[in-house]
């Protein structure tokens, strides 16, 4: 018996370059969570290159008004899919803005911390929350889209409550004095890359303003966190034990914990990472405007749960990636700002997001029956 | 005495008032295969979980290589070398085959606080012991979906083995295959044995049994029926006492009762 299945196994390995072959590119593109998101954005890019190619939307300060805002949802969007594929949903990301919003504030301004304080604060919050969020649908059981719901008004409200009762308003402001010399300030609120801006506007490459200094001063924060976080994302789901871990947790809970799998732990673990996303969020928000404001973050969570939906993360949990969250907030980023250069009403992008967000989901769906096909 | 590789002596457990399993007795040597048959409701399930450490069982002992042995978790089972494979195969079908072999176990490279999933020694594992029992995996990175029933069954078995397991508890592991799939997870038990297994196979098909095992232990309302060699027993016979052989027999008298009335009318 045992002789005859060895030849049979050398004769596959022989067969297996063969069928290798037959394999065509697309479907081997088609089993990529990401295509989806990375051909809409294509297209959008194609869509507003013909409609606003010639109305300063591809100018550099144009482009860095998109990119800021996708950059600003695609930090979430990531944290948002990754705990997607880990099987579970965090409803309370906006929520989460507006209270690390006013973590940084309150303290800063009425307790006399320094910044950096009251920034280390405010992920220790966002660490708290997290782990709350967490260990509730661990050890209880509960969708997570119910306990995350409760924490969407709990903290809402706490925000709103703390902060009339502190300051007697709903908007702290007066930050951005305290920015300058900060040890820590400068990693949420810094542009990056001014001698290449200085420098093409120079050359007279790109727009200048009256005075002579370009229009577009630098890459905003944003846009480095939201590369960073989306490398990071990538690495930590396809080359190491935990990300292996993540699509097991989401992919079958009962499965994965039968071969030694701590799913309850990476579980709480993503419920943090999506918890410490909104504090990075809120930092650069808040740093940048100067002020904190308790409605900060209002709707965030589905924008950040539509974004990774259209980068191809599947509702049921276990399979997504954060490549196809980032695209899938350029692509609201870009068509949210683009619309502005187009003579279409503006009223008409939440229009544009529900259609997107139903054929990404029934083209996932089409996905998944494709990659779970028996033979 | 022969020296036995795993022994389960005297088992008992109870839930309550409920008698689970009474005075069952298994004892196994190297590269043995011996098939736990039993209609449902036998104790079947409770059983395998008593194996694989899940329940405590609360009369009888368990000796392993002439030690005995308390198991206080499913780990501690994995850990001396029972490997159970269960039904619902502990298998992620959205994940590749790769992934799904080393889940939880994932072989690492690199530094201390930045070790990276050993992606590559990991797929020419996976792909090289599916090879070794003729499964052709074109691609260790296809999705577990895409394989059959026969093909996955075989995959948690091969993931169980190479994981150190020396005692093998399959649970059912035909009973959701068709004919050829099925033939194809035997012959992989039998060659798991040849190499020096011992292997536990419940099931409730005789057919699938018959031809693979060395000996076959009956269960039957939480007790052991007894463990027969195959010299000693007849395929008709175990099915017979699986059933509680009387019920058949009855079934029968009762059958050839209605055929002559419909004969008459």
């Amino acid at each position: 018996m045992s002789l005859k299945s060895k030849s049979i196994s050398s004769k596959s390995s022989l067969n297996e370059d063969e069928r290798l072959k037959k394999i065509s590119p697309l479907r081997v593109l088609l089993n990529r969570p990401e295509l989806g998101a990375l051909g809409g954005s294509i297209l959008v890019f194609i869509f507003f290159g013909i409609v606003a190619g010639d109305t300063g939307m591809f100018s550099a300060y144009g482009m860095l008004n998109f990119l800021d805002v996708s950059a600003n949802l695609g930090i979430i969007a990531i944290a948002a899919a990754m705990l997607m594929i880990g099987g579970e949903f965090d409803l309370s990301i906006g929520s989460m803005i507006g209270f690390a919003g006013i973590c940084i504030a309150i303290p800063a301004i009425y307790w006399g911390w320094p910044l950096w304080m009251s920034i280390v604060f405010a992920f220790a919050m966002a660490v708290l929350v997290g782990y709350f969020n967490g260990i509730m649908v661990v050890k209880t059981g509960l969708p997570s889209f119910i306990v995350t719901l409760a924490m969407l008004f709990i903290l809402r409200g706490l925000t709103l409550a703390i902060t009339r009762l502190i300051t007697g308003r709903t908007q702290v402001p007066g930050l951005r004095v305290l920015i300058e010399d900060d040890p820590l300030a400068w990693l949420f609120a810094t542009d990056t890359f001014k001698w290449l801006f200085t420098w093409l506007g120079s050359l007279k490459l790109i727009e200048l303003r009256t005075d002579g200094t370009p229009l577009a001063t630098g890459i905003p924060p944003s846009v480095i966190w939201f590369i960073a976080l989306t490398l990071f994302a990538t690495w930590i789901l396809m080359k190491t034990r935990y990300g292996n871990w993540i699509f097991a947790s989401g992919g079958d809970k009962v499965g994965a914990t039968n071969v030694g799998v701590p799913v309850g732990r990476v579980k709480i673990s993503l419920f943090i990472g999506t918890a410490v996303a909104s504090t990075i969020f809120a930092c650069i928000q808040v740093l940048d405007a100067g002020s904190a404001d308790t409605m900060r973050g209002t709707l965030k969570e589905l924008e950040a749960i539509a974004a990774a939906v259209v980068g191809g993360c599947l509702l049921t949990g276990g399979y997504g990636s954060a490549i196809g969250a980032a695209f899938g907030a350029i692509i609201f980023g870009t068509v949210s700002m683009g619309i502005f250069y187009t003579d279409v009403d503006t009223d008409w992008f939440k229009v544009f997001l529900g259609a997107m967000m139903l054929i990404a989901v029934v083209f996932n769906n089409y996905i998944r029956k494709k990659v779970t096909e028996s033979k | 005495m022969p020296d036995y590789l795993v022994q389960f002596n005297n088992i008992s457990k109870f839930f309550g008032k409920v008698i689970a399993l009474k005075d069952v007795t298994m004892r196994l040597k190297k590269g043995e295969i011996m098939c736990l048959l039993g209609d449902n409701g036998a104790g079947k399930s409770t059983l395998i979980k008593t194996l694989a450490g899940v329940h405590k069982p609360d009369e009888g002992e368990i000796i392993f290589e002439d030690n005995k042995i308390v198991f206080d978790s499913p780990k501690d089972a994995l850990d001396i070398g029972i490997g159970t494979v269960y039904q619902d195969l502990a298998l992620v079908p959205l994940m590749s085959v790769t992934r799904n072999f080393f889940m939880g176990r994932e072989p690492q490279k690199g530094f201390p606080f930045l070790k990276t999933f050993d992606v590559e020694k990991a797929n020419k594992i996976a792909a090289d012991r599916m090879g070794q029992i003729g499964i052709d995996v074109r691609d260790p990175s296809q999705a577990v979906g895409t394989m059959s029933g026969g093909e996955r069954q075989c995959l948690a078995i091969s993931r169980a083995i190479y994981f150190g397991a020396k005692v093998l508890v399959l649970d059912e592991p035909t009973s959701a295959l068709g004919v050829h799939q099925a033939s194809m997870v035997l012959k992989y038990i039998v060659k798991a044995a040849s190499e020096g297994l011992a292997v536990i196979l419940i099931t409730h098909n005789v057919h699938h049994a018959y031809p693979v095992g060395n000996s076959f232990t009956v269960l039957n309302r939480g007790k052991s029926m007894g463990t027969f060699q195959k010299k000693d027993i007849s395929r008709e016979k175990l099915l017979s006492m699986m059933a509680g052989g009387e019920e058949l027999d009855k079934l029968e008298v009762e059958l050839q009762e209605m055929d002559r009335i419909h004969k008459k009318n």
